[in-house]
């Protein structure tokens, strides 16, 4: 482990989320093995490799639903390694995860105003939904009262997203944004994004099959049997890599 | 005439009922845990509300008993929901996620409630008091000053040895002295009575009958209890938190929500609810320390027949259970068919139930026949989600 520590020490600078030597277990198995990754700042970092390679493992244990045996998980230069899902969630992560989960008997906007539960400091005052929410995805703005159960799986998606945006977080983690939705639904979901990006300087942790999506990351991190095996820019992303690791 | 007289009745019966599963709806029904302390819970009410009375007693003589059922009410609440909150505390958030093994946990705590109520006495409570300022005053004070995880757990349990010792030594010596103040049991094994207010005695003449107050008064705090559940649940920040979070635990957490404090609150307002129903039912009859166990099936029914999670059918199903439980028992039915001839085998079908427990058995097995048609209640969850 010592050559992560090294690692980690080398990436420190400005990084919204590093994570070092990082090992996650289900029970007996280990599913990550020393994983590092670092989030830049204000920079989108696309997660890419096949199936069951523990992506979503690993954005798990960064939004604190799994325990981590070994390594540390930063935020925003504090560790966050053994601190619970909530409090991380107030600490400014905020996670869009696989299958959307959304609240199902609970209406729209009252899934909305769980978002705000993220927002530090929040005070006693009226909770209400800024514009913004609904410039992004206006499909919301007609289903207020609708329950969140109720919605296609696209607009439970663009839901999802809005809740995480409620919270104002710095990190965005996002699962597989675009899996199992009608591609019209795609595009408006990666434009808004990119307008997130844009507007709110957040940064993003991503994990994606779409490659057109893909590439509008900054950085990628390719990941093989619980490990990370090949990192760099996206605009260096050959057609090798994608061949290795993208499952189109 | 007697027909509105027995639908009355009927109502009253089921209100309580209804008061005393809204709890268990919010527990059973929410948070899924299957709590069978919830009757020795609506037990505890019930002795607040004795104690509160006997203590408006001492302190201001007969007149004090006109207004003892207003600070019982909030009494009642507090300490059940208290004893809710530690139970959950120190038990059940252990638990969660093993029907099996809090099952057994809360038999068990019932079980312990049970007794508590028949020995408590002074050198008891002196004794628990004892031991709680020791062990989370001294765990308050290890905190601070000891880091080491190993050290810690056993300073942990030298900590939990001594005070256990000191308390226990300490009731055993309280115990020896002559001071029957100290040894006489507060409430002893044997029922108590709660006399109702002044006001709540006698009643309103409907023709030649009359619709006692008590019962009014308990059909009204069931209104009250149902609206300010329904609000708060609705309506509120904290009853938002509470549904999101029995609806999706770690989502909840993953969105900020501060799971443990919601589940501990959950619990608490459930328990704190099956308290107001003990309050209720003092109103109706004597108290003693089996009484939690008249009501746990009952109200386990209703939520069951009501649809887990269902606020609205956990209303329709008490109210459903408690007339019809009333109308078979009190021989309505059979009245009714009396008079037609060719329904006297009918007739006599019901006379044959009409007995409180035979009631029973008639009203489970209507219940054991309905579930076989609708296993999830009245009012199954609907929509997209329901079936996942």
């Amino acid at each position: 482990m010592n050559h992560s520590a090294v690692a980690s020490k080398a990436a420190s600078t400005n990084s919204m989320l590093q994570v070092s030597g990082l090992n996650v277990y289900y029970g007996e198995s280990h599913i990550l093995r020393n994983v590092d990754l670092s989030v830049p700042e204000g920079e989108m970092v696309c997660l890419i490799g096949r199936n069951g390679v523990g992506k979503t493992t690993l954005l798990k244990a960064v939004v604190g639903l799994l325990p981590s045996q070994s390594g540390t998980i930063a935020f925003a230069g504090k560790p966050v390694t053994d601190i619970s899902p909530d409090a991380r969630a107030r600490l400014g992560i905020g996670y869009v995860p696989q299958g959307r989960e959304i609240i199902p008997r609970v209406t729209v906007k009252e899934n909305l105003l769980l978002g705000l539960e993220a927002s530090q400091g929040s005070g006693k005052g009226k909770q209400s939904i800024p514009e913004e929410i609904f410039t992004l995805f206006p499909v919301l703005k007609s289903m207020l009262s609708r329950m969140g159960g109720d919605l296609s799986g696209g607009q439970q998606q663009q839901l999802a997203i809005a809740r995480a945006l409620m919270g104002r977080p710095q990190l965005l983690v996002l699962d597989e944004p675009t899996e199992g939705i009608q591609p019209s639904i795609v595009m408006e979901i990666e434009a808004a994004i990119r307008r997130i990006i844009e507007t709110t300087g957040v940064s993003v942790l991503l994990v994606e099959q779409h490659l057109h999506f893909v590439r509008q990351a900054d950085q990628y991190y390719a990941m093989q049997k619980g490990g990370i095996v090949a990192s760099g820019s996206t605009s260096e992303l050959s057609q090798e890599v994608i061949q290795r690791f993208l499952a189109v | 005439m007697l027909l509105l007289q027995s639908v009355f009745n009927g109502i009253s019966v089921s209100s309580v009922l209804l008061i005393a599963a809204l709890g268990l709806a919010i527990i059973f029904g929410l948070m899924g845990v299957i709590n069978l302390a919830h009757g020795e819970f609506i037990m505890l009410g019930a002795y607040a509300t004795f104690a509160v009375q006997s203590g408006f007693k001492a302190v201001l003589g007969e007149s004090g008993l006109s207004l003892y059922i207003i600070f019982a009410l909030p009494v009642a609440f507090i300490v059940t929901a208290l004893v809710g909150l530690a139970l959950e505390r120190s038990v059940i958030r252990f638990l969660y996620g093993r029907p099996l093994d809090t099952l057994l946990a809360t038999w068990g705590f019932s079980l312990i409630l049970r007794q508590f109520v028949r020995s408590v006495d002074w050198s008891l409570f002196i004794g628990i008091a004892v031991f709680c300022l020791l062990f989370f005053g001294g765990l308050a004070i290890l905190r601070r000053r000891l880091d080491g995880q190993q050290t810690r757990k056993g300073a942990n349990t030298i900590l939990l040895l001594l005070s256990l010792g000191i308390a226990i030594v300490t009731r055993v010596l309280l115990g020896q002295t002559d001071a029957t103040a100290l040894t006489k049991p507060w409430f002893s094994a044997r029922n108590v009575d709660v006399t109702a207010p002044n006001w709540l005695q006698g009643g309103v003449p409907i023709g030649s009958f009359q619709f006692p107050f008590a019962r009014l008064f308990i059909i009204a705090l069931t209104i009250v209890c149902v609206v300010a559940t329904y609000w708060f649940l609705q309506r509120s920040r904290w009853g938002l938190r509470i549904r999101a979070v029995t609806q999706n635990r770690s989502m909840s957490a993953c969105l900020g929500i501060p799971t443990r404090k919601v589940d501990a609150l959950t619990f608490a307002l459930g328990s704190g609810l099956a308290g107001i129903a003990g309050c209720a039912i003092t109103l109706l009859g004597s108290v003693g320390p089996n009484i939690g166990q008249n009501y746990i099936v009952d109200t386990f029914m209703v939520v069951v027949v009501g649809g887990v999670g269902n606020l609205v059918g956990t209303i329709v199903a008490a109210l459903a259970i408690g007339t019809l439980t009333y109308l078979i028992g009190s021989g309505m039915f059979a009245l009714l068919l009396t008079p037609v001839e060719a329904l006297n085998p009918l007739a006599d079908f019901f006379t044959f139930f009409a007995t409180t427990s035979m009631a029973k058995v008639m009203v489970f097995a209507l219940i054991i026949a309905f579930l076989q048609f609708r296993p999830s209640g009245i009012f199954p969850p609907k929509g997209r989600t329901a079936e996942s």
